[in-house]
């Protein structure tokens, strides 16, 4: 959904009317903002803030605090490879250098077709079948280079069936 | 006839294909007329067997592993639904595993809070109550508030998060303060690397987990429960609130809970990829919609907890015991173990090994024991070398250390940490002092800034152990190292600056070591170059 459309701000306060009754509901709130939009935008804080009594501030940094909330628009896909001890003892290191050298990118950056963006994560779990990745909610184990390549060129394909 | 076919759905499971070969199954199974019936149901946590395929059979469930989509359609071939018992019939398909229950791995363990896992339809209730489920939940609500804590305390049980705080005191402690809003809170931030005994148990039985918190809630008169869960665990959320929903509906959750006077609520909250908010104050502060910022203790939070009420904090793993604890009594579970360390320990074997998986035994074991009988060497055939217990603020440890009993007090004595049961094996190519520094970046990655050796110490020591790899005034930074860490353990606030220090001192010990066997050998012959 386009976070700066007219509809976004309804959609936006659609969301806080639903949870802002919850004790503790910021969290909520955001994850659902997230969820709708794939990122928080920046219309989106002011009115939070104001449902909730707390400064456009005091919101703003709950988001920075959290890795998992992002303020800008990501690729069509976000794929988290995990960077803990469990999967750097099964070569995940080796894989981190090579999925940077693929995508041509670094942590925190979107490709320049948009199709993929990176970010670390630290430990999805899965440690017994690392090293792990996780695409959208998907999580990935024993991933090799070339199980990586597949998974990119899958995604790639997709992204343009979909237009 | 319908055969039963089960193929788990934990995360393990989906992230080996266990999706697709679920799919493949049924649509293979229509296509040749077979009447399955196919359950999803938890992982066994024999990992290196998923997606392990389950048949039942008169004899018991017969087990096939592990199953890769490609593999589907020559099990029909060899009419896998009928499995024959002879493990010498040349019929046999290769991955027939013979009966489930029978497979070493799963036999020799010891298991009272995974008893259910891999067997049930995780949030089916019917098949939960068939295998004993919400006995101990109907001790409960036969009991005084005080039996139930009394039950508690006589288990032994202590937190299962990695602290070791005795369960009972907490759960004393909350329901001696006079009667009002009550929390009862589950950290199911399980944010250590090597861990995953929390995520297996809410995607395989998460309804012990949900009967244990409703028991506290009754100990305690607490009326409204939190899981808080981490973002990075998607489908133990799903599962999750597909189990709450369905306790809903039958009414073990909610108010007059099972008929009687009782009433608790309980909802799932996600946590935002913060390794801090499993520090149970940073949680609530999390759960209270703030930044996860460590609080001062005191006040306790079993005094002043979620919203300024009283909470009991514990571990997914720690409510999952007190379902068996009510049902079969506290001196049962007491009963396991060794000194202090009372009950069972699922222990978490995962890095670099053959057969990675959670194997739930008594506490006293060692790890040369856990890694002979279960792990069986590591995944690419290399010398195991270094292994980090209780995840990335645990120490490392090397084979002089391997047979010192897998209990706290053991544990404590050699200057390690047992935490959540994590054990993540290195091979002999590990670069101990890339490790220590990066058990400083991590710090420096997830420290909530509240205090200042957490916040600059771990930045500072990042830059010394640099300095150390790079050859540079090695002595000198070395012992600027000692005293960084020795303020760190001193001075910060909570365990992430407090006991980042671990990994870090035990690792660059390890790491001088080893540079002492390399120089050695450097002596002994001139044609390897010292380092």
């Amino acid at each position: 959904m386009d976070a700066t459309s007219e509809h976004s701000n309804i959609k936006i306060q659609q969301i806080i009317d639903q949870l802002s009754d919850k004790p503790g509901a910021l969290l909520p709130i955001l994850h659902e903002v997230q969820h709708a939009f794939g990122y928080i935008p920046a219309n989106a804080i002011e009115p939070i803030a104001k449902s909730l009594k707390q400064t456009a501030a005091e919101v703003h940094g709950v988001i920075s605090f959290y890795r998992h909330f992002h303020t800008t628009k990501a690729g069509a896909h976000r794929v988290e490879v995990c960077r803990a001890e469990a999967c750097q003892a099964r070569g995940s290191r080796a894989l981190e250098a090579h999925i940077k050298e693929s995508l041509d990118i670094d942590y925190h950056q979107t490709t320049a077709d948009r199709n993929i963006t990176l970010d670390p994560v630290y430990c999805l779990g899965n440690c017994s079948c690392g090293p792990n990745i996780r695409v959208g909610d998907d999580i990935i184990g024993r991933v090799s280079n070339d199980k990586f390549d597949k998974v990119v060129n899958a995604l790639s394909t997709s992204a343009l069936e979909i237009k | 006839m319908t055969t039963t076919v089960y193929v788990p759905r934990d995360t393990t499971t989906l992230s080996l294909d266990g999706n697709q070969v679920a799919s493949d199954i049924s649509a293979l199974a229509n296509q040749q007329d077979k009447s399955i019936k196919l359950v999803r149901n938890g992982s066994r946590g024999m990992f290196w067997l998923e997606p392990l395929v389950e048949v039942e059979t008169d004899k018991g469930r017969v087990a096939y592993g592990p199953v890769q989509p490609e593999d589907v359609e020559s099990l029909f071939a060899a009419d896998f639904t009928n499995a024959s018992f002879d493990a010498h019939s040349t019929q046999q398909h290769a991955l027939f595993l013979g009966l489930t229950e029978e497979i070493p791995y799963l036999k020799k363990q010891q298991r009272l809070s995974f008893a259910k896992a891999g067997v049930i339809d995780p949030t089916d209730l019917d098949d939960y109550i068939a295998h004993d489920g919400f006995k101990g939940l109907a001790k409960a609500l036969q009991l005084e508030p005080q039996g139930i804590v009394d039950e508690v305390s006589a288990s032994g049980l202590r937190g299962r998060g990695g602290a070791a705080f005795p369960t009972g005191i907490k759960w004393q402690t909350v329901l001696n303060c006079p009667p009002q809003q009550k929390y009862i809170v589950c950290n199911a931030d399980e944010g250590d690397s090597g861990t995953f005994a929390d995520r297996l148990l809410m995607e395989a039985d998460p309804l012990a987990l949900i009967e244990g918190m409703t028991i506290a809630g009754l100990a305690v008169g607490a009326t409204q429960g939190y899981i808080y869960l981490r973002s990075e665990y998607p489908q133990a959320h799903i599962i999750l609130n597909e189990a709450i929903a369905r306790a809903y509906d039958r009414n073990f959750l909610g108010d007059a809970i099972c008929g009687s006077s009782k009433t608790f609520h309980m909802e799932v909250r996600l946590g935002a990829g913060a390794y801090i908010c499993g520090e149970e104050t940073s949680l609530l502060e999390s759960l209270e919609g703030k930044r996860g910022l460590v609080r001062a203790k005191p006040p306790l939070p079993a005094i002043e907890g979620l919203f300024g009420q009283p909470t009991i904090v514990n571990n997914v793993l720690s409510f999952g015991a007190v379902p068996h604890i009510l049902a079969d009594g506290g001196e049962v579970y007491a009963s396991y173990g060794m000194g202090r360390s009372k009950g069972t320990l699922p222990f978490q074997i995962a890095g670099n090994v053959n057969r990675g998986g959670l194997v739930e035994l008594a506490f006293g074991t060692t790890l040369s024991a856990l890694l002979e009988e279960f792990a069986q060497g590591t995944a690419n055939g290399r010398d195991m070398h270094s292994i980090q217990v209780g995840g990335p603020l645990g120490a490392y440890l090397t084979k002089d250390q391997w047979d010192t009993p897998l209990e706290y007090e053991s544990f404590a004595a050699i200057g390690a940490v047992l935490g959540h049961g994590g054990i993540v094996v290195f091979d002999d190519t590990v670069d101990l002092a890339e490790q220590a520094q990066f058990s400083m970046e991590f710090c420096v990655e997830e420290s909530c800034g509240k205090c200042t050796p957490c916040r600059i110490g771990s930045v500072r020591g990042t830059e010394v152990i640099g300095k150390i790899r790079s050859g540079e005034n090695v002595d000198a930074n070395l012992a600027l190292l000692d005293d960084l860490c020795e303020t760190m353990i001193d001075m910060s606030l909570c365990a992430m600056g407090g006991m980042t220090p671990f990994p870090v001192q035990s690792a660059m010990k390890a790491y001088q070591a080893q540079l002492g066997s390399q120089t050695q050998l450097s002596d002994q012959n001139p044609s390897v170059e010292g380092r």
